[in-house]
């Protein structure tokens, strides 16, 4: 069943247009983030569903219902703001308990439910703190507890995680995600950062320039990327660009500026037609010969432990990596010698521009 | 002649314009697909009455209105109580005449004394304006781009302290001074310097002194303020490059701090030109100031419309001033009122 | 010499003469109120004296002007604070063609001579009650309290509007996203937080009335204030009870001034320390996560 309905959503700021004709189902109880480079329009989205702004076109759904003229503060949304926008002049406590202040909750009732939501997310003997004497992982529970104290239908979450540190951040991931589980309730989830949307979705939507690209889950986006800008966005790629020369079955191949390559035409792309090859630095071999190759200067190694990432400069002055595990990664050619890369067609995947 | 029983229509004017503002913003072109929120669903219907009504009532009850009845005054002649409203109460400009002639009707002899007041009023608070300019000037940029932190703050206080005494008392106290057996007195024959008390109250000294020392703060701050928020650095780099420290204040300082320069003379001279405490205070008979004129058309005269067209003539030189000032330094006026 | 030392004693000789105008007037008057000699004067002292306190104490018309003053002080307040927050929160709303002209109405009284407000002010109600038969409202200290508080509003409506530039909307919509009315959130986020700008506007406007003359004078009609008194007295002669009056002013607002250092400091120490738990939080966090990856 769709929660969360998003049909045909187009949001104008004067003759600009921040989101273009957006179609979404999202499911009850699902964890779906958007992710997107900046100014791509997913604040704009998520402003949108929340009732902050109006749809130049098209409608939101909640649960079935219709939310044109339903202000914010009666949608079933609670949102998580990009700064948590905690009220520092209340107390944690009464941070928490706002929403259900402002509804006429008992305060005996409210008092219960703060303290659950306290203990849910580790706060427990923080109640009486101001916001200002919390870390930043404390404030982050709090603005959580705080949404979630009025029972919404949805949670929307702004990048609730950028202003963070990177150890705290990885440990909030997992935090987050775990709260989902527990309470069950729809998350909407907005970040630039793709490995906060590959690990913690059930399912993403790529976002450029107010445009889907595709929505699937973290698997489909990365490995399976319908068009160039998901393939370059998620996750390294090397991109080779040029004109398609040949079709033979599931494959094409093409003219690039480094020599004639082949992939997987998914797209049934017809000869032509302009198009890229992406290949994943992991799928590359140095050394090696096979069925595509590359030949080039060496130019960087950089060792991580578990994998190396090299670096070849091709004649034409762009940079191709490959990301090797093992062995193979320690006998990288010194610096500005002659080296070749290669990749097997299967690992390719040619997209329209 | 009109007649002067025109007061319903001053009264609705200023609604008119309200009218008038509203149906252009309602039919102000809006940003296609922009959907603004109504003022009342944007601040909720108690407080946007709140607003408005609070609005309404300051602007129009508290400033407008109070302004253009006073100019209505001042083309009314000064009649007795019971003939207000009668046939004789004509619109007149006599008041005006007035203050050119010395005489309602007859336009032989010029009103020396209170043109002479009133232009040496101008010329006064104009050079206590530059005068303090000149005077603060030196502090404030040691304290904006000197000074240690603690020491500013230490001088702040300083300088707000005699400020909360009151205008009349602070003139008091240079009187006190100033007086031909005050203290400065005393030490100049003391020190034979002079041997009769060189008399400061009679020959005006004692209250251009008063009204320098009146509204010195607001100089001060005026000029501090915008020093602060210039970046020492620039100060710096035209140091490192040899420049002289006369080119610094001409060339890099003054030209950046010109609103607060302009915002500090135009408080100076409104309030100094507006004065009524210092010149009660520290005038002696023969002072010309123009405001105890205007507060004894009122007080001793008894002739409001008269008063009233005074007053109006101080109002239109000090817009006219702050106009220039406006005009000279190409800024606006919220770059004044700080 | 070098240049340095001259620099630094030309820059003590101005700092002398600076503070020594700013200054010497008031000690002198602070000093002659405790001289018996009935000019007020330091020099030559004649001996030491209360009785010029005593003097302005049992002096009628200034007890009965300081309560005039103290009373419409207080009105002032009353009506300019909220005037000055609608001024400031009209402002960021009004129509924008609008909203340049609207300021220059707003903010035209701190540029408009004292005298002038003072004469409009009862230029207007005076023929306004007459018209409308509402006499009662022709009365000194209605007319002060409306007179004053058209140019304190002004300064109050300035300090909010600073104030308000510093508002994170995102508070307002918190609020709004949680359930709250736009009433709600009115009072429960805007005003706490402006309450810092109410205290200090409401002082300011206090203060400003209370030291008001130029258009007290007009308003007032026959009655009298503190200041008015004062002038009268200070235009008949100098006597030393109004220097003692001065002395009182300058050690009650001494005494305010310590308070509010006093409360300031308490304020900074306790902001400090919410900081410093912060800090420690915060480390304390990343320990435990650092414990908890190490379990994993
Ligand atoms: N109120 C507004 N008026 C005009 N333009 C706006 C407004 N809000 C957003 N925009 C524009 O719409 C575009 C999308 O903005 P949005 O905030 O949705 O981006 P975003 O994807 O959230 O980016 P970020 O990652 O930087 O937060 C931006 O180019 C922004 O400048
Ligand atoms: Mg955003």
């Amino acid at each position: 069943m769709a929660d969360v309905e998003i049909d045909c959503l187009t949001v104008q700021f004067g003759s600009f247009t921040a989101v273009k004709d957006v179609s979404l189902q999202i499911r009850q109880g699902e964890f779906f983030s958007f992710l997107g480079p900046s100014g791509c329009g997913k604040t704009t989205i998520l402003r949108t569903i929340s009732g902050f702004q109006d749809p130049t076109n098209g409608a939101v759904r909640i649960g079935g219902q219709d939310m044109s003229g339903i202000g914010p503060n009666q949608r079933p949304t609670a949102l998580i703001f990009q700064n948590l926008a905690l009220f520092p002049l209340m107390t944690v406590f009464e941070n928490i308990g706002y929403g259900l202040r402002v509804r006429g909750v008992p305060k005996a009732n409210r008092d219960r439910k703060v303290d659950e939501l306290l203990h849910l997310t580790a706060l427990s003997d923080q109640g009486h703190k101001k916001i200002e004497e919390l870390s930043g992982g404390q404030k982050q529970r709090v603005a959580i507890a705080r949404a979630l104290a009025v029972e919404p239908k949805v949670l929307l979450l702004d990048e609730p995680l950028s202003a963070l540190d990177l150890k705290l951040r990885q440990y909030m991931r997992n935090e987050l995600r775990a709260i989902q589980r527990r309470v069950g309730v729809t998350f909407i989830y907005i970040t630039h950062d793709q490995g906060e949307a590959l690990t913690m979705s059930d399912r993403i939507a790529v976002m450029n320039r107010g445009k889907i690209e595709q929505v699937g889950n973290g698997r489909d986006v990365y490995e399976y990327p319908q068009t160039s800008f998901v393939a370059s966005f998620v996750g390294e790629n090397n991109g080779f660009s040029g004109t398609i020369t040949k079709i033979s079955g599931d494959q094409a191949e093409i003219e690039t500026s480094v020599g004639r390559l082949v992939g997987l035409n998914k797209k049934s792309l017809v000869v032509g037609a302009k198009a890229i090859l992406f290949i994943r630095p992991e799928a590359m071999q140095c050394g090696a010969q096979g069925e595509n190759n590359l030949s080039g200067i060496a130019a960087d190694a950089a060792y991580e432990g578990m994998t190396t990432h090299l670096t070849m400069k091709v004649h034409d002055g762009s940079s191709i990596i490959a990301t090797l595990t093992g062995a193979p990664a320690l006998e990288f050619p010194p610096q500005g010698s002659s080296v070749s890369f290669a990749f097997a067609t299967r690992d390719a995947l040619i997209l329209p521009v | 002649m009109l007649s002067s029983a025109g007061h319903p229509f001053i009264f609705i004017l200023p609604f008119i314009a309200i009218v008038i503002f509203w149906v252009m913003a309602k039919f102000e072109p809006k940003p296609v697909g922009v959907t603004q929120k109504s003022f009342f669903e944007r601040n909720g219907v108690p407080v946007a009455i709140y607003l408005i009504v609070a609005v309404t009532f300051w602007s129009l009850f508290m400033i407008v209105l109070p302004q253009l009845f006073m100019v209505e005054m001042s083309f009314r002649p000064k009649l007795p109580q019971i003939e207000i409203g009668g046939p004789k109460d004509l619109y007149t400009f006599e008041n005006y005449h007035y203050f050119i002639y010395g005489s309602t009707t007859i336009s032989d002899a010029i009103n020396w004394v209170h043109i002479k007041a009133f232009f040496l009023t101008i010329f006064a608070s104009l050079l206590i304006a530059i005068f303090n300019l000149a005077l603060c000037y030196p502090l404030a940029f040691y304290m904006a781009q000197v000074a240690p932190a603690a020491r500013v703050r230490f001088f702040l206080l300083l300088l707000i302290a005699p400020y909360w005494v009151n205008e009349i008392l602070r003139a008091f106290a240079l009187r006190i001074m100033l007086s031909s057996n005050g203290l400065i007195n005393k030490i100049l024959i003391g020190s034979g310097v002079v041997d009769q008390p060189v008399d400061f109250i009679g020959n005006d000294i004692a209250l251009y002194a008063g009204l320098g020392y009146a509204y010195m703060l607001l100089m001060i701050f005026s000029l501090y303020n915008t020093i602060e928020t210039l970046d020492h650095a620039q100060i710096e780099a035209a140091r490192d490059l040899g420049a002289p420290w006369w080119h610094i204040h001409t060339f890099i300082v003054i030209p950046f701090i010109k609103p607060g320069v302009a915002s500090g003379c135009t408080l100076v001279f409104m309030l100094s030109a507006g004065s009524l405490a210092a010149p009660l205070v520290l005038s002696g008979p023969r002072s010309l100031w123009f405001t105890p004129i205007v507060y004894d058309r009122f007080n001793q005269a008894f002739n409001w419309p008269q008063g009233a067209a005074y007053a109006l003539i101080l109002l239109i030189a000090c817009v006219t001033f702050v106009l220039f000032v406006l005009r000279l330094g190409r800024l606006s006026l919220g770059e004044i009122a700080k | 010499m070098n240049s340095k030392t001259v620099t630094n004693v030309m820059l003590a000789f101005y700092m002398a003469i600076f503070f020594g105008f700013l200054f010497g007037p008031l000690i002198v008057m602070g000093v002659s109120a405790f001289n018996t000699s009935t000019y007020p004067q330091v020099y030559p002292i004649e001996g030491f004296t209360l009785l010029w306190f005593e003097k302005l104490l049992n002096d009628r018309d200034m007890v009965y002007g300081l309560k005039n003053s103290l009373w419409i002080g207080m009105w002032v307040v009353v009506l300019s604070v909220p005037l000055g927050l609608a001024g400031a929160m009209m402002m960021s709303q009004i129509y924008s063609k609008a909203r340049s002209f609207y300021y220059v109405i707003v903010v035209s009284p701190v540029l408009t001579p004292g005298v002038i407000i003072g004469i409009s002010t009862v230029v207007f109600w005076g023929d306004l009650t007459t018209t409308t038969n509402s006499r009662f409202l022709y009365h000194g200290l209605f007319m002060t309290v409306l007179g004053q508080s058209s140019f304190i509003s002004a300064y109050c409506m300035l300090m909010f509007m600073s104030r308000l530039n510093k508002f994170d909307r995102a508070q307002e919509e918190a609020g709004l996203d949680l359930g709250a009315s736009q009433t709600q959130v009115f009072f429960h986020i805007l005003l706490p937080f402006l309450r810092p700008a109410i205290f200090s506007s409401a002082v300011l406007a206090f203060l400003s009335s209370f030291e008001n003359y130029n258009t007290t004078t007009f308003a007032i009609l026959a009655d009298k204030t503190l200041t008015t008194v004062l002038a009268g007295r200070v235009r008949q002669g100098t006597t030393p009870a109004i220097s003692a009056l001065a002395v009182l002013i300058i050690a009650v607002t001494v005494v305010g001034a310590i308070i509010y250092e006093i409360v300031k400091r308490r304020e900074d120490r306790e902001r400090q320390a919410r900081l410093d738990a912060a800090h420690a939080a915060e480390l304390r966090e990343l320990e435990s996560i650092e414990k908890a990856t190490h379990h994993a």
